[in-house]
Order: C-alpha cells, then structure tokens, then sequence
C-alpha cells in the first residue's frame, strides 16, 4: 500500500495546475460565492405614475426606492417600465384606489415588496397601505402566484446547457492534443477559425435541439409559461450557445490533459449557477463579486428567457443582455482562435515571431 | 520482392528517371543549419538537411536525437531558433508525426475522408484516391473498421497512407515503421518507395540501419548534431580505421572501441588499415558514434 500512496503522490505533485485547483479554489470559490449568498432584499426599485405620483411616492419609504415618477403617465406606461425591467414596482395613482404592480418574475424582491406593503399597512393602521389615506390593490404581474418553478425554469434550461456544452467541448481540443492528432492537424491547411467553428457547430446542433427539448418538457410539465416572441427567445439562446461552447473550447485550448480540463469546466459551471442570478437576485450579491455576474453567459441567457418567457419583453427592452452575449461571444472567439494559432502556426507566433525562420514557397519554386 | 518492388526500390534509392529536385539544378526541400533549444536542452545544432524530389532520405539516431524535432521543424509544427528551412506550401507538405495522427474512433475511410477533405480534394477524387491508397495498402477489407482496432501494421499503413493521400510534394514521416512487423515493414515500404518514384520528395526517421540503408540519402544525427551525412556508400566509405571480428570482448582500451554483432565481437582500430571485415552502414554509424565520444587521439 506504501508504494501506491508514494506512487499517487508523486503523480500528484507532477501535474501542479490540478493542485493548485485543488488547494487554491475551493477558498476562493467559498469566499466568492459566500459573498454572492443571499436573498436579502434591500432595496426595491418603484416607478409611480399618474398625477399624484410625487405625493404617492414620498410616503414609499425604504426599502422603496422611487427610480422615477411620471404624472402624465398612466397603468399601461408602469406596466410597460416593469415588463422592461425598469422597476420591480409601480405605483399608479389616478383611480379610485392607487394600484401597485409588482413584478413576480423577480421572485424575491417581490415578495419582499410584499412583505414591505404589509408591515406599512400595520405600523399606520390610520393610513392603512401608508399611500394616501385608502388601501392600494396590489396586482403581481407575470407570475401571480409567485411560483419558484415559473422563474426557474426558464433559467435551468441554460444550467443545464451549460453543462453539457462546456464539459463536452471542454473535451475536444484536449483529447487530439493526447491522442497525438493536434500535431497532424497544425501541419494541415486549415485555418484556426476553420478549426474552432469545426470544433463547435456539431454540438451546437445538438445542443440547440437539446435546448428545445428541455424547454418544451419543463412547459409542458411544469405549467411555465411562454407569453413572448419565440424567435426573440431562439436568437438569444443560439448567442447564449455559442458563448457556452466556444468557452468550452476555450477551456479546452488551455488544458494540459482532459483531466484539467474537465476541473476547469466545473470551476466555471458553479459560478454561474450561483452569480448568474438564477437562485440568487443579483441586487443581492456583494458589488465586490456581483461584477463577476457581468462576465457570465448564464446571467444574460437567464435576462433573455425570464423576459421573454415571463414577461414577453420585446427586443427593445433587451438589448442590453443582447449586446454583452455578443461581445463574450466575440471575446470567446478570439481567445480560442489565438490560442490556436500557437498551435496551427507556430512560426507566425511565438518563436518564429523574432526569429522568421520558414519561408513557404509555392509548387513551382 | 517481386520483379515490381525490385524496379521500384531501386528507382527510390535512384530517383531512376525523375527529375530530381536537385539534380536538376531546383534547390531541394529542407532546412540549414537548423538550430533548436528547448529551455537550456539543445535538441537540434546547426543540422542540415535536403530531400531531394523523387527520393527517399533517412535521419537515423537513437532515441532522444533530435529525428523528431527535426521532421518538426521541417513541417512547420516547430520554428526553429535559427537556420532556414525550405517547404512546399501547407496543401503540398503531408506529415506522418510520431503519434501516426490517426483518430481512433473513426473508421479507416472515415479517417482517409477526413484527410481529403482537409486538404481540399473534391469528393470525387477524395473517393477515388483513398480507393487506390487503400489498395495499394491492403486495407480495402478494413475500409469499414475503427481505426483503433486496427493491429499496429495496419494502423501504421492507414497512417501511412493518410499522409500521402494528397499527393504532397514533400513527405514527411516520422519513425513510419517502428513497431511495426516485418511484413508490414516490407509492406510500408514498397508504399513509400512507390510515392517516392511518383516525384515525391520523401524524408523519413528511422532507428534501424538496414531501412536507411535502403535509402538514397541517409543524415545521422546524435544528440542533436550531424555524425554522418551522404549516401550509404559515402558514409561507410568515410570511416576511418578498419574493423576485425574476434570471438570475445578485447581487454583495455579496446573494449570501448567494440561492440557485439552476429554472435561476435567487433573490434574497431581508428588507426590501421587493413581488417577483415567489410564495414556496413550499421558499422560506420557505430564507429561514428564511438570517434564522437573519444576523439581519435584519445582512443590512440
């Protein structure tokens, strides 16, 4: 048994990348995701409207947080800011009896505003609702019931394609490395996006279909609905993909052994499960880690459906997580394609750089 | 050897009726005064090499001599600190590494396909010539099975095949025979001798002498410098000395000048003339390496 643990131990201390995984990111993924825990809600933010919607709004203490108020606007307008994602409430005064609109598909600041309503209402029981002297109604949009399934669902589907898609494309570039095929194809005229695109489109179908089906099984079993513009949906999820997958081969490119590889790929999945804002508001996770949360695919993937899904945001209204898709998508590709071109051309990198040492010469030279 | 594998070995060591790259006044592929470190390793100093159109050149060494690095920089996989190295363009170079580049999970044609594609072949000629290949190989029956089921003959003569499926100006093959049995071996070679006799420039590395032998040009290398360069004939005929054969190791200073071979004991004497053996390729390459690590005077 002696000889094996020696034996063990110095295949161990040989490989010092998976060591250095095993010792230095369990802290620092503990210290990073400690940070990102939380459900606490402290602040929501109300947009009001309606010609008393500056008095309406003083009243709204914390952890209202009054983003804007618009006196020649009416419900439509409020109700349109919050399927946009502008607020996660709307006051709109003007009736009877003022309304306020929460949005349900931000699960846990709305039931914080909820809860916030509710605690207002019994501390002034004078002004029950604490807005104006009349009780408001309160309408959740999107999600009424405030269903965790509903907000979830949407999110999982691209949990779960990042698991397949990273961890399989993860695979790719390290097994020819391995297996000795790199080298064979540095020396064949291929181009590096040639071998990057080639690396990624098959599982890119097969992940796109994939998508499909997940989605279709959590509808139809989990009741979710889907209120949106399916291609709005289709664009995001193939951007979302191709990040996904093209991150993959990123790992991949990097990796010594599939060994490496494959801890790389979960290094990452765990980070988005938890910062994409999928389990945990990002309103609530520390500044200090939340800009990690910008750098995630899944946190744009999970804008994209829940909009779309929940709350049938148009286009328009989300541009944003659009734009950053395709800019991680863009950066993706290009560290693949350079990191590739060590490999497919070494004397247009590196070395060959300083010392220009090949000189290709055509058939009849 | 059939009366065919006879004309077509000879025509390899010949260039028999081909215009030699060369020969005929059109400087060869390879490289000069190649010079490779790897951190403070020096795995290749100032090595030259030409591989001449419508031939076959053989490095030789032992293992850790700097062959494979060599080949590398040849086919543009590795640049070399310094030194010039002259190669057809991409789609005309085809390489054999040492890992023989063969996915294990596809099947023969499905490799070949691959490889065809790869290199820009139309399909109808992707099909036509991986027929002809795989003929010429033996492996039509094995067109349909994994290429990592295949026996290590088999699979060296897919790999074999699959770099010389575009027909490349240069061929580069890296130890294509090693552990590989001797039919298969004689297998190989009739392939690359019959590529060779097509025009293509052809250099492979090799640890057995009898292959280089066979072969127009041979580079010996040894840790990363050149022992020998030339025809067989040339490098045997540069040996210094003479050789004798006795029955048992000789005692003294002699013993490092000897080696065992045939059952006997080899002798070489730096100095006299005479002997009573005729030296091969082996002996020379032997005795080169000897002289290299005690300089004649020395060994005196």
């Amino acid at each position: 048994m002696w000889a094996m643990i020696v034996k063990e131990f110095r295949q161990v201390r040989r490989d010092r990348r998976t060591l250095a995984m095993m010792i230095v990111l369990p802290v620092l993924l503990l210290v990073v995701l400690g940070y990102a825990a939380s459900f606490d809600v402290k602040t929501i933010t109300v947009i009001a409207s309606g010609p008393q919607a500056s008095a309406a709004a003083g009243l709204l203490k914390s952890p209202f947080d009054i983003t804007m108020t618009a006196a020649h606007q009416d419900r439509t307008w409020a109700q349109d800011q919050l399927r946009d994602g502008k607020a996660e409430m709307a006051l709109v005064t003007g009736g009877a009896r003022p309304l306020v609109l929460i949005d349900g598909s931000q699960l846990f600041p709305a039931r914080a505003a909820l809860a916030a309503l509710a605690e207002m209402q019994q501390r002034h029981p004078a002004h029950p609702g604490g807005i104006g002297a009349v009780v408001p109604r309160v309408i959740v949009l999107y999600n009424p019931g405030l269903t965790t399934s509903d907000i979830m669902i949407p999110g999982l589907c691209g949990v779960v394609l990042v698991f397949v898609g990273t961890i399989i494309t993860s695979l790719g570039v390290v097994r020819e490395r391995q297996s000795g095929t790199l080298e064979q194809l540095a020396v064949m005229p291929l181009r590096p996006r040639d071998v990057f695109l080639g690396k990624i489109v098959p599982y890119f179908l097969v992940a796109a279909v994939d998508l499909a089906i997940v989605l279709v099984v959590g509808i139809a079993i989990f009741g979710v609905p889907f209120r949106g513009n399916p291609a709005v949906f289709g664009l995001g999820a193939l951007l979302f993909l191709f990040v996904t997958l093209g991150i993959g081969v990123l790992i991949s490119s990097v990796s010594q052994n599939q060994g490496q590889a494959i801890q790389l790929a979960v290094m990452t999945l765990l980070p988005q499960v938890l910062l994409s804002g999928l389990i945990f508001p990002l309103t609530s996770i520390a500044p200090g880690v939340r800009w990690i949360s910008y750098l995630l695919p899944l946190t744009y993937f999970n804008q994209i459906s829940r909009g779309v899904m929940l709350r049938a945001e148009p286009i328009t209204a989300l541009w944003q997580p659009f734009v950053f898709l395709a800019l991680l998508g863009a950066v993706v590709v290009t560290g693949a394609t350079l990191r590739f071109r060590g490999y497919l051309a070494p004397e247009a990198s590196e070395r060959g750089s300083r010392k220009p040492a090949v000189q290709p010469q055509g058939a009849g030279a | 050897m059939t009366s065919q594998d006879a004309r077509i070995a000879a025509a390899a060591r010949d260039g028999a009726g081909l215009p030699a790259r060369g020969g005929a006044g059109l400087p060869a592929w390879g490289g000069t005064q190649l010079r490779v470190a790897f951190g403070k390793t020096v795995a290749l100093d100032g090595v030259t090499l030409s591989v001449p159109a419508g031939q076959v050149s053989a490095v030789v060494g032992g293992d850790g001599a700097g062959k494979s690095t060599l080949l590398r920089c040849l086919v543009g996989v590795l640049a070399p600190d310094s030194g010039t190295v002259t190669r057809p363009v991409k789609e005309r170079t085809g390489y054999l590494p040492a890992s023989s580049g063969i996915y294990p999970d596809l099947t023969v044609a499905e490799n070949l396909d691959f490889r065809a594609k790869g290199y820009g072949m139309s399909a109808r000629d992707a099909r036509a010539r991986a027929a002809e290949y795989l003929d010429r190989a033996g492996l039509t029956p094995a067109a349909g099975r994994l290429a990592g089921q295949l026996s290590g003959g088999m699979r060296q003569k897919l790999a074999v095949i699959s770099a010389m499926l575009h027909q490349p100006e240069l061929l580069v093959l890296d130890e294509p025979t090693t552990g590989v049995d001797p039919v298969s071996r004689s297998g190989l070679w009739w392939l690359i001798a019959r590529a060779a006799t097509e025009g293509c420039a052809i250099v492979l590395a090799t640890t057995y002498l009898d292959e280089a032998e066979r072969c127009a040009s041979v580079l010996v290398l040894d840790a990363g410098t050149a022992l020998a360069a030339g025809t067989p004939e040339q490098i045997v005929a540069a040996m210094p000395g003479s050789l004798r054969a006795v029955a048992a190791r000789p005692p003294g200073d002699a013993a490092a000048r000897s080696w065992r071979r045939a059952g006997r004991w080899r002798v070489w004497d730096p100095h006299s003339g005479g002997g009573d053996i005729t030296p091969d390729l082996q002996d020379a390459v032997i005795v080169a390496a000897i002289s290299r690590q005690q300089p004649a005077g020395s060994a005196a």
